[in-house]
């Protein structure tokens, strides 16, 4: 995983919220044949990672549509996982090559958006790949959890704090 | 259905047993499943656990017991034995006794209000005899079917005619004391004996104090202890003071490969399992310390290699190497245990808290009596007598067995046996296949009404529950919008909770339910039946999977795991408001098979289906049917495989079924289950209902030891090769193990190459008794039988020499003499010897074009290039892909017998989808809003099935619209991405209910 430049994101939140360190939100749209797959082997191998994500399950990773990642920002998500099979592994032949080319376009309209396009990430974990969905889960709260929360979060937030607050 | 329908009669109800009974029924056959206990489920039912994936034993089980007994063409019959078998096959006369169980089948409702008004308190069979039981029971909570039954041995009224307080309290009046032995006379064509296996006495083995030291325990014991629902509720304690232990020792090899005790045998699985225990017990037991004591470790199997090394490296086991505990004393104060055990040569002393033995396998327990009642001979360690070449066939004709009856096995060889019985017995009744008219069943309508959901919340024994706060998640989920009712169940899977889902979706008039367990890959399809059983439409469930994707990922953190797990439940209860009904459109099968490979596996699999009548094109890469057995010279049960395989050619050859493709290689595969088009190197498309994979493996070619430098250095196959030219010139003989397997390229174990290599040992030795043989190694791992050779070749003096793992044998030239040095790890030395000739024992590599085959089947490969089966312990020959089946080494290497009862279980799978008269199509499947669609035509190129075509709309043929094909669909999802209009929909998963689901998760939760 590429180390984060979000120095696009305006005046990226550096308030945490008081109650005691920021816990990112992340949704994990995982394909039913490799990802899903892999998740729970990730639970039968008891590998143990952070609480932070919740995982939607879909039968393929171009079922993802673009809606559900932008969905899922405007509703509060910190960053957003698609994890699929990998290349040429796709269960439904070629879905992951279209999720590939969905994903990096989503990404540019992120950054339209004011969000650093690194708060969505494609990656491939494989139904043996158990480690590999711990460490890309691992991995990614950490990058959320330095990148801060959303601004489309504190944005949207009902109860906006005034001066703590950023402004964009 | 026609009432001459055929039959099979199923003797014994363990996991072998219901496997094949459950193949038979799919194939259109009437099965008689006998068991003689309350409920079938066998020993698998007592395991906490399975290895390699520890994936929990009930939990995989469960759901196949519920379907045996819910089958429509089963006969479930426990409580049951017979007692004579006259006739021959396939005209066989089989009376059954049904013992009494005093309890009627109809009127119990299972609901234990006897059990605890009995008073009369009896060791619990199930748990070990750890626990009490009462002597009206149900010999375990997930018992199948559920229904109690009294124990006439120790009943008060049947005994001494007093007490009768079981029959005062039943509500449902089940209770009849005057319940007789009914006999009936059965005619079946076939039958198949699974009746499992008996554990050794530890009493046997007067050394090691068990029945005397109180924490002395058996491995099935101990199985019970790590079991949530077992005595101490998976806490590993000592029986002697019920204090958590902190050093415990597992022996190996407790009446196995043990000459005092007659059993010369190795019983195959004691290795993995007692790693199993001691990676379990550890992660139950914070500071626990296992220790095993060994002599091989014999991790043989498919990734059994890597859970060894992760056991001894991640998981810190001690391992004691060719270590045989000499005798057990006990300290009569601390009731610590001493074990005396010999380490290098030495003897040693070690204190312990704790003593787990690990049993061998022997034959069940009336193996002699059953031999004669069926009239099949036994071995003479008492297992059912069987052939290398037909490991699935007993002495009479028609009579087959499966499983751990034939020698001690574990559960994916038995499960894949149990689907090789099945084929085997059908094809004496092929011409009598019956298929049920399916029941139209009365579904309630729900469209358009207010959503009313139910909730099932799972402990999953201490799974789910020894992390998440189940209670209050329940709690939780009771304040959710259209949650009418939720609740939690100890495992939500088991027969009684099934039929409590039914009769509280009756009862609540659910039109929605969500079960929050594990993950619907393995479950969804259990709880959709019960659904349709209910009259809802199965499509109107929802899964939350909070066991292996919140409960075991987040074990130190209960807080937010419960959360988690809540936050799961209220997505999974979000979508299901929006869910519908769904239904399957019926589709023709082709019905006929392709079998790819035409070694002993894939001419074993074409066989099979040949001989129910189907069609067959097998398909074969060179110019000559055979494989990798026609290099083979050496002799299994006294014939050359060579000849086996050459039979076989013989036999397909003339087989009107079989068209027989040689030079033949796969270009593509299309379609879907039940409708392939397997396109080969000639053009030619090939129509099949089904395919198996039987491409098979390659031997590995060495690099090192001076191979290919020194014509002295020769592997084994080619050692045959010249033994079978003449008289070997060689006097002094190396053999060297594991080239090629068990390093850093080929991480895992080839299980072949020890009992070869002591089998050309041996052949060498006697055809020159002065011949000096070593076999340097790292363990010899002659499971099963196998062990024998092992005993023989040291009779005959051949010299085995251990070398430590990470340190082979060099071989270098002086002058013109080889020489070669090892270090003995016995000797705790190195050792140098010039030997005439160096024979390697090379190891088995995946075939190289595994890859390609598997991208156009669409199936996975294992981390080692092997072809990766649908579920290791459960599916062995099954993929993920409906339709595709897997035989023989192309699925890891392995002996003959067992790749023909792999190559006859992937035939009789394959036979489940052809030999149906239709198929359904998947439910969740791209359906089109015409009223929105205009034509655009951009999903019809995203379609990777061709399943869309753009037609003019007939009610205005101005404008264009998109259909698909149900059948060729396979419900990706992927043209409803990229529709623009929003006319494309995911049935099941529709964008709304997506939508749905991700608002749920990202609301602000309490």
């Amino acid at each position: 995983m590429s180390s984060a430049q979000h120095g696009h994101e305006a005046a990226p939140a550096a308030a945490t919220p008081a109650e005691g360190g920021f816990e990112p939100k992340i949704i994990a749209f995982c394909c039913n044949w490799c990802s899903y797959a892999g998740a729970d082997l990730a639970g039968v191998s008891r590998l143990q990672m952070p609480t932070n994500f919740l995982v939607i399950r879909s039968m393929c990773s171009a079922r993802v549509d673009p809606e559900f990642v932008l969905r899922a920002f405007a509703k509060g998500a910190d960053g957003v996982l698609v994890l699929g099979c990998h290349p040429a592994d796709c269960h439904y032949i070629g879905g992951n090559y279209r999720a590939r080319r969905r994903i990096a376009l989503l990404k540019m309209l992120l950054e339209q958006y004011g969000l650093d396009p690194d708060r969505l990430h494609l990656e491939w974990v494989s139904a043996s790949e158990g480690v590999k969905f711990q460490s890309t889960i691992k991995e990614f709260t950490e990058k959320i959890r330095e990148m801060g929360p959303s601004p489309l979060k504190e944005a949207e937030g009902e109860d906006p704090r005034g001066e703590g607050a950023s402004h964009h | 259905m026609s009432e001459k329908t055929g039959a099979v009669m199923v003797v014994g109800g363990g996991i072998s047993g219901v496997q094949t009974a459950l193949d038979l029924a799919e194939s259109g056959f009437r099965v008689y499943l006998i068991e003689k206990t309350p409920s079938i489920g066998g020993v698998m039912s007592q395991l906490d656990k399975t290895f390699p994936t520890n994936d929990c034993s009930m939990c995989i089980l469960s759901p196949k017991l519920v379907e045996a007994a819910r089958h429509p063409m089963i006969n479930l019959m426990t409580m049951s034995e017979v007692v004579d078998v006259s006739g021959e096959a396939p005209d066989f006369k089989v009376k059954v006794r049904h013992n009494p169980r005093y309890v009627s089948m109809d009127k119990c409702v299972g609901c234990g209000i006897c059990a605890e008004k009995c008073p009369v308190k009896v060791p619990n069979e199930y748990d070990a005899n750890l626990v009490n039981r009462k002597a009206i029971y149900i010999p375990f909570a997930q018992a199948v079917p559920l229904k109690y039954s009294i124990d006439a041995t120790k009943c008060l009224k049947l005994t001494k005619g007093r007490c009768g307080l079981c029959e005062k309290n039943c509500p449902a009046g089940a209770i009849n004391y005057e319940d007789k032995a009914v006999e009936e006379t059965l005619d079946v064509g076939a039958i198949i004996l699974a009746p499992g296996f008996s554990t050794f006495d530890a009493r046997l083995k007067k050394e090691y104090g068990y029945g005397l030291y109180p924490n002395v325990v058996t491995s099935l014991e101990f199985e019970r202890f790590l079991s949530a629902t077992g005595p101490y509720g998976g806490h590993v304690v000592r029986p002697s003071d019920q204090k958590t232990p902190k050093k415990v020792a597992f022996l190996q090899c407790v009446g196995s490969r043990d000459e005092k005790v007659g059993n010369t045998y190795c019983s195959s699985v004691c290795c993995m399992y007692a790693m199993k225990q001691a990676i379990i017990a550890g992660e139950h037991t914070a500071g626990l310390e296992p220790h095993i004591f060994f002599m091989d470790i014999r991790a043989v199997g498919k990734e059994f290699e890597d859970y060894r090394n992760r056991a001894e490296k991640e998981y810190g086991i001690t391992m004691h190497r060719a270590s045989r505990v000499a005798n057990i004393i006990e300290d009569p104060e601390t009731k610590n245990l001493i074990l005396r055990y010999s380490a290098n040569g030495d003897v040693a002393e070690e204190e312990f808290d704790m003593v787990v033995l690990s049993l061998g396998l022997e034959p069940p327990k009336g193996a002699s009596a059953l031999g004669k009642i069926f009239d099949v001979n036994l071995n003479r360690f008492g297992f059912a007598g069987t052939n290398v070449y037909s490991p699935l066939t007993s002495s009479r004709p028609g009579v087959f067995v499966t499983g751990a009856f034939a020698a001690p096995k574990d559960i994916p060889t038995s499960v894949a046996e149990a689907s090789g019985a099945a084929a085997k017995a059908g094809a004496y009744i092929a011409n009598k296949r019956g298929h049920l008219e399916e029941a139209k069943a009365e579904e309630l309508a729900v469209e358009g009404q207010e959503p009313r959901i139910g909730v099932f919340v799972c402990d999953c024994g201490i799974n789910i529950k020894g992390t998440v706060d189940v209670p209050s998640v329940v709690d939780y989920v009771k304040t959710l919008p259209n949650v009418v009712f939720a609740e939690e169940n100890k495992y939500s899977c088991s027969a009684d909770t099934q039929a409590k889902i039914k009769e509280i979706i009756k009862r609540e008039n659910l039109n929605r339910v969500v079960v929050a367990s594990c993950t619907p890959r393995t479950h969804e399809a259990l709880f959709q039946s019960t659904l349709k059983e209910a009259g809802l439409n199965p499509y109107l469930f929802e899964m939350a999977n909070i066991r292996d994707q919140c409960s075991w990922i987040h074990m130190g953190e209960p807080v937010k795991a419960t959360q988690k797990a809540k936050d799961l439940v209220r997505m999974a209860v979000a979508k299901s408001r929006l869910l519908e009904p769904l239904y399957e459109s019926k589709l023709p099968v082709t019905h006929s098979g392709v079998v790819i490979g035409g070694g002993i596996s894939g001419m074993t699999a074409a066989l099979d289906m040949a001989a129910q009548g189907f069609h067959v094109d097998l398909l074969e890469r060179t110019g000559e049917l055979g494989g990798n057995a026609m290099k083979i010279y050496h002799e299994e049960d006294g014939r050359k495989l060579r000849e086996f395989a050459k039979e076989l050619v013989t036999r397909v050859r003339n087989n009107k079924n079989i068209t027989v493709h040689l030079n033949t290689e796969v270009k593509d595969v299309g379609g879907f289950v039940g409708n392939f088009k397997v396109k080969i190197n000639d053009g030619t498309e090939l129509e099949t209902g089904s395919i198996v994979v039987a491409v098979g493996a390659e031997e590995y070619k060495p690099k090192e030891f001076l191979y290919g430098q020194d014509k002295r250095v020769v592997t084994q196959l080619e050692l045959e090769d010249q033994m079978q030219k003449g008289p070997l010139a060689a006097n002094k003989i190396a053999m060297i193990q594991c080239v090629g397997s068990r390093n850093a390229e080929a991480p895992y174990c080839s299980r072949v190459c020890c009992a070869n290599a002591i089998k050309n040992a041996i052949a060498v030795k006697k055809a020159n008794p002065k011949a000096d043989v070593y076999v340097f190694h790292k363990d010899i791992r002659t499971y099963g039988f196998r062990e024998e050779l092992y005993k023989e070749a040291g009779q005959v003096g051949v010299r085995f020499v251990r070398v430590p793992e990470d340190k082979p044998p060099m071989v270098t030239k002086e002058g013109d003499a080889l020489k070669l040095v090892a270090t003995d790890t016995i000797l705790g030395d190195d050792i140098m010897l010039k030997p005439d000739m160096v024979v390697l024992s090379t190891g088995i590599r995946p075939h190289h074009d595994n890859e390609d085959l598997a991208k156009m089947l669409k199936v996975p490969l294992s981390k080692d290039k092997y072809f990766l089966e649908a579920h290791m312990k459960l599916r062995p020959v099954d993929f993920a892909t409906n339709g595709v089946y897997l035989a023989g080494l192309a699925h890891w290497p392995k002996f003959t017998d067992e790749a023909i009862a792999q190559a006859s279980g992937a035939a009789a799978r394959a036979m489940t989808v052809i030999s149906k008269p239709e198929l359904k199509s998947e439910g969740i499947i791209a359906a089109v809003n015409e009223d929105i669609c205009d034509g655009c035509a951009i999903c019809e190129p995203v379609c990777e099935y061709k399943a869309i075509t753009i037609v003019a709309d007939p009610k205005n043929p101005e404008k264009k619209k998109a259909i698909v094909n149900e059948g060729l669909c396979k419900g990706c999802g992927c043209c409803v991405a990229a529709c623009p209009s929003g006319s494309m929909e995911q049935r099941g998963f529709k964008n709304q209910q997506i939508i749905a689901a991700i608002d749920a998760a990202l609301e602000e939760s309490e």
